[in-house]
């Protein structure tokens, strides 16, 4: 009785929740279809169809999203190789200084809830009360200091990817100077901060109440790391989780910073892997020579400015069979754990180290990839 | 003493699995019982006499490209009539996340593009690897034809998975 025309049948596909009360709509449209003799029931059932899902809330959103993800049309991944931004350019590279030569551990975070930037003095108020009461409780006791601890939130201009992205904020601890001397800025005892470059798959889908900062890199004391995930997380209804970096994308890391155009090169270019043996673990260094390796990566790569799947495996292949002929050992049986090149370096459990401001952005936005794909 | 007879069967698998193992099935007797052998790549001796092989299950670590690359090559060395539901790969190591070199989507592919059958199991778990070995023994009987009124290719059929809409696109 009822025919479902092909433009019906794709949008069932994607919302399968509100199937079932799509069709009850649909029945009850068609029931009524002999008053109107213009348009066709069909016709007037899948306009309304199509206007239900205009206007669909946003977890009809995060459910379509996350269906398209799932499903086992798997598309080659195709990146875009780290290039100076136009809004990098503002940012002024003294100010971000501080940012590099750091290791920073990673962490993805879910929407922060009713976080407004005006308040910023507020949060570090809150805070530093909050940290000074924990240490007087004893959790945190250190011997031979004293807890006399400014917080600051601070924003971070210019650190993001597209105009859509939230601004990133900054959070450091500083010891008050006991001198009298009041310009005197204390010793920095923890730096952390929030950024998301190029969100956008996790910002359409989340409502106007929540801020998404879900990338979160922490330097400093693990102790100070957990007190203040414990405050936000209090706070803000969001929840930290480490993020661990698989050599999956290990080794896109690698082929993606080898692509990038340096002028002069600081470090080599080294990888670790971690070889599973009893009774004692075994770790292989193996490192080229940064003008090598990029050598190698413009024999492999076809496509300007992107780099593909194939890619990578060839890039690393090359380097497998060369490890291969003169040792002997099948390197890819191995676990990769650690990339590190003239542009940053990454260990498998989640640490980074930026050594190059110019694909500052770049490297952060395959980050904050990677902690959506967690988040979600 | 059949469930047993394949979990330690599986076991043996289980040790070499850093590098890719193969497993071959085949019947010994209309007692169902299973003899498995297990090889690190393909082709197979042909010195060797052995009984008829039912089921050829390929098993990628999901921790190791080594293993990709070993069942890929083997790959080519399978006869076209396996294809026909007695050839079926197997995914283990997708547990730990953090470990893995492969992505999931390449095996995915990998068995779609032989259009045969993908399982998931982490051979690590003692667990997941006495169910699975339920599985195999269950899937071989059907591959070796002793349940009647099934075949290979009606099992192959039952079970290419139904979310995928479309399998032309890939």
């Amino acid at each position: 009785m009822l025919r479902v025309g092909p433009g019906l049948a794709a949008d069932f596909i994607f919302c399968p929740v509100v199937r079932s009360f799509s069709l009850q709509y649909l029945c009850l449209e068609t029931m009524d279809s002999c008053d109107t003799p213009e348009s066709t029931p069909r016709q007037r059932a899948s306009s309304r169809l199509k206007d239900y899902f205009i206007g669909a809330t946003p977890l009809q959103k995060r459910l379509e999203s996350v269906r398209r993800q799932t499903s086992f049309v798997p598309t080659p991944p195709r990146r875009k190789i780290p290039q100076c931004s136009q809004l990098q350019e503002d940012v002024d590279p003294q100010k971000v200084a501080f940012l590099l030569h750091k290791q920073w551990t990673l962490y993805s975070l879910t929407p922060l809830y009713k976080f407004s930037y005006t308040n910023l003095k507020e949060y570090s108020k809150l805070l530093g009360a909050f940290i000074a009461a924990e240490k007087q409780k004893g959790l945190a006791v250190e011997v031979g200091e004293d807890f006399n601890i400014k917080v600051i939130f601070s924003a971070l201009l210019g650190m993001k990817g597209t105009q859509r992205d939230p601004e990133a904020f900054l959070v450091q601890i500083l010891s008050k100077s006991q001198l009298p001397s009041e310009n005197r800025e204390g010793k920095v005892l923890w730096t952390g901060w929030f950024c998301c470059i190029f969100g956008d798959s996790l910002l359409e889908t989340v409502s106007e109440d929540f801020t998404c900062l879900p990338l979160f890199l922490a330097n400093g004391a693990e102790t100070n790391t957990a007190m203040i995930g414990t405050w936000f997380q209090k706070t803000f209804d969001c929840y930290f989780s480490p993020l661990a970096i698989n050599a999956y994308n290990l080794s896109w890391m690698a082929a993606m910073w080898t692509a990038c155009k340096m002028d002069h090169y600081m470090a080599t270019t080294e990888f670790l892997w971690s070889v599973p043996c009893s009774p004692q673990r075994l770790d292989i260094s193996y490192a080229i020579h940064p003008e090598d390796a990029k050598a190698l990566w413009d024999s492999v790569h076809k496509t300007p400015g992107e780099v593909t799947q194939e890619e990578v495996d060839l890039f690393m292949d090359c380097l497998y069979s060369h490890f291969h002929r003169h040792f002997k050992i099948h390197l890819s049986a191995t676990r990769l754990v650690r990339v590190s090149t003239s542009v940053a370096s990454a260990h498998t459990d989640g640490k980074i180290k930026i050594l190059c401001h110019k694909y500052l952005i770049g490297v952060l936005a395959y980050l904050t990839e990677l902690a959506i794909f967690q988040i979600e | 003493m059949l469930k047993e007879d394949c979990a330690s069967e599986l076991k043996v698998s289980s040790v070499d699995w850093t590098s890719s193992a193969l497993h071959l099935c085949s019947p010994r007797s209309l007692a169902h019982e299973g003899i498995s052998h297990l090889a690190k790549s393909l082709p197979l001796p042909s010195s060797v006499t052995r009984p008829r092989i039912d089921l050829i299950m390929f098993v990628v670590n999901l921790h190791s490209k080594y293993s990709l690359r070993n069942v890929e090559e083997s790959l080519h060395h399978v006869d076209a009539t396996f294809f026909l539901g007695k050839v079926g790969f197997l995914a283990t190591g997708a547990g730990r996340e953090s470990h893995c070199s492969v992505h999931r989507n390449t095996v995915v592919k990998l068995a779609h593009t032989y259009r045969s059958p993908l399982l998931f199991c982490d051979l690590e778990v003692e667990g997941f690897r006495a169910t699975m070995a339920q599985r195999l023994v269950r899937m071989l009987q059907i591959c070796a034809g002793h349940v009647p009124g099934l075949s290979a290719l009606n099992l192959l059929s039952l079970l290419r998975s139904s979310e995928n809409p479309s399998l032309e696109d890939l």
